[in-house]
């Protein structure tokens, strides 16, 4: 990838994640990390994002909600699952409230592991999920 | 005048997590905030029967991931308690270092969002840079930046070798140095005296009466801290809560910032009073299954934080609640946000530190 023909921006969404993979999101936009040198801005406004950054895992009540924001994005749009119980449920795979990873409602492009997912990873999935954003948009073109 | 009612959450830009209020309106004013939750609600208490007690500790420490050692120093606590464990000595003092670390990590992480949500947005980045420093240190002497798991029942799994704890202590000076810079713009700039100044005044009655815990409570000048009541070798340094009179946003702030310092402070003490040496004994194994039931207080970041835990023999326990601090603070910030402009929601929800994660468990 040499170049990004748009600067991406991502929507972050915390369906019912322990905080600590929505602080690393956060600490990737900061000094030390910089996720913004890619072009990336974090947006609250799911009609401007291309990325929906999930953390956290789907639950009856939330279900809804993620459907409803990956509605709302434009076309072409990319799923980024970051840390473990967005992946697969993690840790709280057994609670009795928890139906799962974000795979069960969304088609999810970027799988990001890790409890709590380290910036370096989540950077790597974000920087991933840019390139599938060019593959879609190539295809829809 | 006709009502309008605005959705607040579950997806705001203010807050990274989903608190969702109804908030009713009239012209500018909130007249009224309904909350509801229940979208980050994942029944970890109800996990007690689906994992044994000895594997619990890590599911608890995932309660939250800001104040997740404490999580798990409490869980700790209350099952060393109906086990009738002795903790190491100094697995106790490194308990208690790690516990005012990750406060002054917690608070500089709100200090950042505060910043953010009454759109400094530079001061948030620097809040933040200073944050890497401390995950830096969790990093080196635990091993994970967010989620520990150092606690043990019985002790804790990893030391720190002294002179690690000499390094530890001049990078925290030097932090608190570089904090100052950033504390002075909190304390007199104009324009967060502006938003903050007079905003959300919790009286010190109210506070009481709604029952509002940690900072909160010690903004509106009411002296409760769990750590005076000397557990966890807290009466072995000399401590004393900060108090704030004012109990608007800025007395918050205020307060959450001198905690910083004072948190500095009281690692400098506990590392001179501790035990000092290479290879000293950090955890007595439990035997056995627990039996028997507890309660355990500990201030976090956010405020008292209680555990309760019922255990009956087997290796499953039987009940685990854990009542947090921001469930605690939530009448207060309902009473706060009712009366005040549209334009200040932000502002009086950030300063409770809202915790919903910990809060719905």
């Amino acid at each position: 990838m040499s170049f990004f023909s748009k600067s991406p921006w991502i929507l972050h969404y915390d369906a019912s994640s322990c905080n600590g993979c929505d602080i690393e999101v956060l600490a990737c936009l900061t000094p030390l990390y910089d996720l913004e040198r890619f072009g990336v801005v974090n947006t609250g406004n799911p009609k401007h994002a291309d990325i929906l950054l999930i953390t956290g895992s789907v639950n009856e009540r939330n279900i809804d909600i993620i459907r409803n924001l990956y509605r709302q994005m434009p076309d072409p749009k990319v799923v980024v699952a970051v840390g473990a119980c967005a992946c697969s449920g993690g840790i709280f795979a057994r609670a009795y409230n928890i139906q799962g990873g974000i795979d069960k409602v969304l088609p999810v492009d970027v799988y990001v592991p890790g409890c709590a997912a380290r910036p370096e990873s989540i950077i790597d999935g974000v920087v991933q999920g840019i390139g599938a954003l060019e593959q879609k948009r190539r295809k829809s073109a | 005048m006709k009502r309008t009612i605005v959705p607040f959450g579950p997806q705001h830009p203010v807050l990274a997590e989903p608190l969702v209020l109804d908030l009713v309106l009239e012209d500018e004013k909130v007249i009224d905030a309904i909350p509801t939750i229940g979208y980050i609600h994942r029944g970890l208490e109800a996990m007690v029967d689906r994992v044994e007690y000895t594997e619990m500790g890590f599911v608890v420490e995932r309660i939250c991931g800001i104040c997740s050692f404490m999580h798990g120093m409490g869980y700790c606590l209350a099952l060393e308690s109906i086990m009738s464990v002795e903790v190491p000595d100094r697995a106790r003092w490194l308990r208690i270092i790690w516990a005012e670390i990750s406060r002054i990590q917690s608070h500089l992480l709100w200090l950042g969002l505060g910043a953010d949500a009454f759109g400094f947005e530079n001061l948030f980045m620097h809040c933040w840079r200073m944050r890497e420093e401390i995950l830096d240190i969790f990093e080196k002497t635990t091993g994970g930046r967010i989620i520990h798991s150092v606690n043990r029942i019985g002790g804790v799994k990893r030391d720190i070798s002294d002179s690690e704890l000499i390094a530890i202590v001049a990078r925290l000076d030097g932090l608190g140095k570089a904090f100052e810079a950033t504390a002075r713009v909190f304390a007199n700039d104009p324009s967060i005296r502006h938003r903050m100044s007079g905003v959300g005044v919790l009286s010190m009655a109210d506070a009481r009466a709604v029952d509002a815990v940690g900072p909160m409570a010690r903004a509106s000048g009411v002296r409760m801290d769990t750590r005076l009541a000397g557990q966890n070798l807290y009466d072995q340094i000399e401590f004393e809560p900060v108090l704030e009179t004012a109990g608007d946003c800025l007395a918050r702030v205020v307060v959450r910032m001198r905690e910083v310092r004072q948190s500095i402070d009281l690692i400098h003490q506990m590392v001179d009073k501790m035990p000092k040496g290479e290879g000293l004994p950090l955890e007595n194994k439990p035997r056995g299954n627990p039996s028997g039931e507890t309660f355990t207080r500990l201030e976090q970041p956010r405020g008292e934080v209680v555990y309760y835990v019922k255990a009956n023999g087997t290796k499953y326990l039987e009940r685990f609640r854990a009542r947090t601090p921001t469930f605690a603070n939530i009448p207060a910030m309902i009473k706060l946000v009712k009366g005040c402009d549209l334009a200040d929601v932000p502002n009086i929800i950030l300063t409770i530190d809202p915790c919903i994660s910990c809060t719905e468990r």
